[in-house]
């Protein structure tokens, strides 16, 4: 069977050395337009359609292949603005690689001038459902300043009938309650970091059986940070931890999360 | 830093699989058109949880390596 070209990322800049690639293959480059693609040449029987539909089912050939392709982007991305490209991209041949370069320059060297001087950070927060969360601490970068509303507190908590009526209203729909607090909570936060970050995307929650976490995730951010203000950013996530919410912050990624745009 | 655990820049082997995926899956640039495969083609991201999820068990065991 013959050989395909495998895409992993595309930069301004040609690494003198990379690590290897997926299946354990050579990475090399294809320079054009101004741009570099970072590739391997990968046998079709392995990354051909019958092989990747059978193969993207199985667990540790996923795992493998998505730290190989990591390990490339991660590599490139340490030394020069990179836009990844998403997993399993196989193109017939190396042609095809440069005609993308050629019709879509315009659009590569814009993404790249994006993330030039910016690294992504990821922040998740977690918090017990059984404990609820409070609106969290005050913070003084707080973004748009504007205080965290308090749930259930606000206008008529001074009056006795109505606190009794919260109260029962509280109790019924307590749950509810939680929830939206735990939302609220969680748009706070993610707004007092977008207010640091060029640019914030909210990945869905991560299934707590992947995650191997029972606790509530109420956020699973990622936020492209200038890299003179990675120090301030991660003050921040700390601060907006605490009262009942734990913040794990992960990073600095390649920019995956901001570079998301469809070309064909 | 209390309730932070930053991370430095872990080698990919280290890095959180989970984590990788939200990334590799749902980020990055996506080519269409002239592909082996078009990612468009399937539901990558039900595809590779149904695989995870089949395999979680046992590999959450040891997940301090994912």
């Amino acid at each position: 069977m013959p050989d395909a070209t495998y895409l992993y990322a595309v930069a301004r800049d040609a690494l003198p050395e990379c690590p290897a690639g997926v299946a354990d293959l050579p990475v090399r480059t294809i320079s054009r337009a101004g741009l570099v693609a970072y590739v391997s040449t990968v046998p079709l029987e392995q990354f051909g359609e019958q092989a990747l539909r059978r193969s993207l089912e199985d667990m540790d050939w996923l795992a493998e292949t998505a730290r190989a392709h990591h390990h490339v982007v991660d590599a490139v991305a340490a030394a020069t603005p990179t836009a990844p490209v998403r997993l399993v991209t196989v193109y017939d041949d190396d042609a095809h690689v440069r005609d993308l370069l050629d019709r879509r320059a315009d659009d590569f060297l814009r993404v790249l001038a994006r993330v030039t001087g910016r690294r992504e950070w990821g922040v998740k927060a977690y918090a017990d459902p059984a404990v609820g969360v409070g609106p969290g601490p005050r913070t003084s970068g707080d973004g748009n300043g504007e205080p965290c509303p308090g749930p259930g507190g606000g206008a008529g908590a001074g009056r006795p009938g109505t606190a009794y009526l919260q109260r029962r209203r509280a109790s019924l729909r307590g749950r509810e309650q939680v929830r939206r607090q735990v939302l609220q909570r969680a748009d706070h936060i993610h707004r007092a970091l977008s207010a640091l970050a060029a640019a914030s995307y909210r990945h869905r929650a991560q299934d707590p059986r992947l995650s191997g976490r029972h606790d509530w995730m109420l956020l699973n951010g990622a936020y492209l940070v200038d890299e003179g203000r990675d120090a301030e950013f991660a003050e921040q996530a700390a601060a907006l931890g605490g009262d009942g919410v734990e913040i794990r912050m992960t990073g600095p990624w390649a920019p995956y999360s901001f570079t998301v745009m469809e070309m064909g | 830093m209390r309730d932070v655990v930053a991370e430095e820049r872990l080698p990919p082997e280290r890095v959180a699989l989970v984590d990788l995926l939200d990334r590799l899956l749902a980020g990055g640039v996506v080519v269409t058109g002239d592909l082996v495969l078009s990612i468009a083609d399937i539901d990558l991201v039900r595809i590779s949880l149904r695989a995870l999820i089949a395999s979680i068990d046992e590999d959450l065991e040891g997940s301090a390596g994912w």
